[in-house]
């Protein structure tokens, strides 16, 4: 183990060296190109013996690792906003393939108007793609996720493709210390993919194909039974990465001080360590508030979100993204989780963080008086009752 | 005795599900005796998808991998990548698509792929339009030509544009090789599958697939329109080795371009002038090869 200072893109492209990707395919785009470019430099340097095929574009780019995991290989890409919504036909060709590719997001706005700040509107909005997501909240958490992921993609249970996700520049540009674990104790973790279904030369077979209505639904039943199994499986890689490497990442939805909590607010990404203070804050000041971190989008933790739910009244989910529905997406899906359940609680929709604002401390504080007083369950900008607040 | 110089082994099963007379279905046949059973073939969304057969079956007996439309460039970028990888130096990557796949949807893909110096063959079987969807027109569908978009009527002719010159594009990228093939032709064809195999570096191979119900012809006469069309100058033989290029089948006079159009149904409401422009044109194409020809001289003992 050796500590160093990374930013979320060094730490993305050191997990890519750690995991000894085979082929990566990657196209430029802001903020993700430091990715890109450590990789060309491991990749020049002889410490990453990959095959690293620039394309014209990230269509491309996924097609290079889909194409290359096809015939058994290793493969890692990274991208944002743009680049991943040109991705999107090729995403479901992933899944639907099988094909256990990792993909490093930096979430950025999605245009027009062009912005290249934070917001999870580019990968929220491929949420029905059949790719695992995660959301990390540090550079530490992105390499071990991008770790954990390849492990998972590959586990015979899963075999999916994984999207591990840093917001832009918080983490991206921000460097951190980060304990980068030795080549033996990842390759104790991660031994090498072992081909399933994949093309052998002189061998007859055909990935893809066609079908009927038959047997197309047999192939999407698989995949649902396929995402079915993340939790499980990711509770086992979890385990065995807390075990060879020391850090247990704890799970799909971590929480912090949430057990006897009034009010819980959950947060994905970097919103996170903001809400953590402030919660710290407010239970210095006596008031019982309680934090949940979302890292995993999909396949949504609905058990975890339901346990969270009979033990807390108020629940405030921070959105860093809109997306047309009845209130921020992780919102809505936390609705939809709890929907069944008899004892749930009022469930409050903050959309924060849009297109690079600042997540502030007092935005957050905000939202735990919103929680805690009796105004009823609804959906609020919170960057704009910020804006307004501070104005006065 | 003529010596048969095409490998008798089949790498396609006849339980294929191409339409009687297929051109793309002799193209593949023909592309993989000379590739032999190390290929690993890309196939993007065209005819192929089908005439491979649905799962679990296959029609070859190689590896074949289903792409997106627009990808097949980037797709055997990717198994290449893979193949050097793994160690895999002696498969054989090729990507085979249409014409619309390759010159429309599929260009940027391909150009990429040429320009990054990929290591594998690109062929194009050219049925001149989009005939898995139901004969639509693509950029590589001849001037006048009917098809369901480019109908014919009173205030329509068949499609306005000329073709797009396709070999031009890619010769543009300086692949290693460069031919157009025809099934028509299967020795010329095989011989330069052969060539192509042995080659290293990004190679492109333009392959004239007659389409009898896209085309509207009897299906019993796919070879001879094939023949008819390089006999007529409408699709000239020839490969590009080394930028040099050279006509490797050499016609002394063209036949006129009406013996080739009045066989197919798609041509069939033009008229003499509309023939003679088509004439014109073909001419004027077939003296720019000859020309090049002379100009690049035959290549270094
Ligand atoms: C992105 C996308 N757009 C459209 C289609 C529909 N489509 C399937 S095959 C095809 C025509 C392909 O034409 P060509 O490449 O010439 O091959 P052919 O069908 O003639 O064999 C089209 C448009 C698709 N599969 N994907």
């Amino acid at each position: 183990m050796a500590r160093k200072v990374l930013s979320g893109n060094s730490a993305q492209a050191y997990a890519a060296r750690l995991a000894r990707v085979q082929v990566v395919s990657a196209y430029p785009i802001t903020p993700q190109t430091s990715i890109v470019e450590k990789i060309a430099d491991f990749v020049a340097s002889g410490e990453l013996p990959a095959q690293y095929v620039k394309v014209e574009s990230e269509h491309s780019a996924l097609q290079v690792c889909l194409s290359a995991s096809a015939l058994g290989a290793r493969t890692y890409t990274a991208t944002s906003s743009q680049g991943l919504l040109l991705m999107h036909e090729l995403l479901h060709w992933a899944s639907g393939m099988r094909a256990p590719i990792v993909m490093g997001v930096v979430n950025r706005a999605v245009a027009p108007p062009w912005n290249i700040g934070a917001d999870h509107t580019d990968t929220i909005s491929q949420r029905d793609t059949g790719w695992l997501q995660f959301y990390a909240e540090s550079n530490q958490e992105v390499l071990d996720t991008v770790l954990e992921a390849f492990r998972l993609a590959e586990d015979p249970a899963v075999r999916l493709p994984v999207m591990v996700a840093e917001d832009a520049f918080y983490l991206s540009h921000t460097v951190e210390p980060v304990d980068v674990p030795d080549p033996a104790q990842v390759d104790r973790f991660l031994p090498p993919r072992e081909p399933h279904a994949v093309l052998v030369p002189g061998e007859t077979a055909r990935l893809g194909s066609f079908t009927g209505p038959d047997r197309y639904v047999d192939f999407r039943r698989q995949l649902a039974r396929a995402v079915r199994e993340v939790p499980r499986t990711l509770a086992e890689v979890e385990a065995d990465y807390a075990r060879v490497v020391g850090r247990d990442l704890g799970g799909p939805l971590p929480t912090y001080r949430a057990d006897d909590a009034d009010a819980v607010l959950l947060t994905m990404g970097t919103a996170t360590t903001t809400a953590r203070g402030v919660v710290d804050d407010l239970r210095a000041a006596g008031r019982k508030v309680g934090l949940a971190q979302l890292r995993l989008f999909r396949p949504f933790p609905d058990d975890t979100i339901r346990q969270l739910g009979v033990s807390v009244d108020r629940l405030g989910v921070v959105d860093r993204a809109y997306t047309f529905g009845p209130s921020g997406p992780v919102a809505t899906e936390v609705g939809a989780a709890l929907y069944g359940v008899s004892r749930r609680p009022l469930l409050t929709s903050f959309l924060a963080g849009i297109g690079g604002r600042d997540v502030t401390p007092h935005e957050v504080r905000r939202m735990f008086d919103t929680l805690l007083s009796d105004e009823p369950p609804s959906t609020h900008w919170e960057d704009l009752e910020e804006e307004a607040a501070v104005r006065g | 005795m003529a010596k048969l110089t095409i490998p008798a082994e089949e790498w396609m099963f006849s339980g294929h599900a191409a339409c009687p007379g297929c051109g793309p279905a002799l193209a593949m046949r023909l592309l993989l005796k000379g590739l032999g059973p190390r290929t690993i073939v890309s196939v993007p969304a065209c005819c192929w998808t089908v005439i491979g057969t649905p799962f679990p079956t296959t029609a070859l007996r190689v590896g074949v991998l289903d792409n997106a439309i627009e990808a097949t460039g980037a797709s055997i970028s990717g198994l290449r990548a893979a193949a050097d990888a793994l160690g895999l130096a002696d498969v054989t990557v090729v990507g085979f698509a249409g014409d619309g796949g390759t010159a429309d949807i599929g260009l940027q893909a391909l150009s990429g792929m040429l320009e990054r110096r990929t290591d594998a063959i690109y062929a194009m079987y050219d049925n001149e339009a989009y005939m898995n969807t139901g004969v639509q027109r693509s950029g590589a569908t001849p001037w006048g030509a009917w098809t369901t978009t480019t109908p014919v009527g009173p205030a329509a002719r068949g499609k306005p544009e000329p073709k797009k010159d396709v070999m031009g594009i890619v010769l543009a990228h300086r692949p290693v090789y460069a031919a157009t093939l025809s099934p028509s032709f299967p020795e010329d064809f095989d011989r330069k599958v052969e060539l192509a195999k042995g080659l290293r570096g990004p190679r492109f191979l333009h392959i004239f697939a007659p389409c009898p119900p896209g085309w509207r012809f009897d299906s019993a006469e796919t070879i001879a329109l094939g023949r008819l069309a390089t006999e007529t100058g409408v699709f000239p033989l020839y490969e590009v080795l080394d930028g040099r290029l050279r006509i490797t089948r050499k016609v002394s006079t063209l036949r006129p371009v009406s013996d080739y159009l009045a066989k197919q149904g798609r041509f069939q409401h033009l008229t003499p002038e509309e023939i003679a422009r088509i004439e014109a044109q073909v001419r004027t194409d077939w003296e720019r090869l000859l020309a090049r020809e002379r100009e690049d001289g035959p290549a270094p003992a």
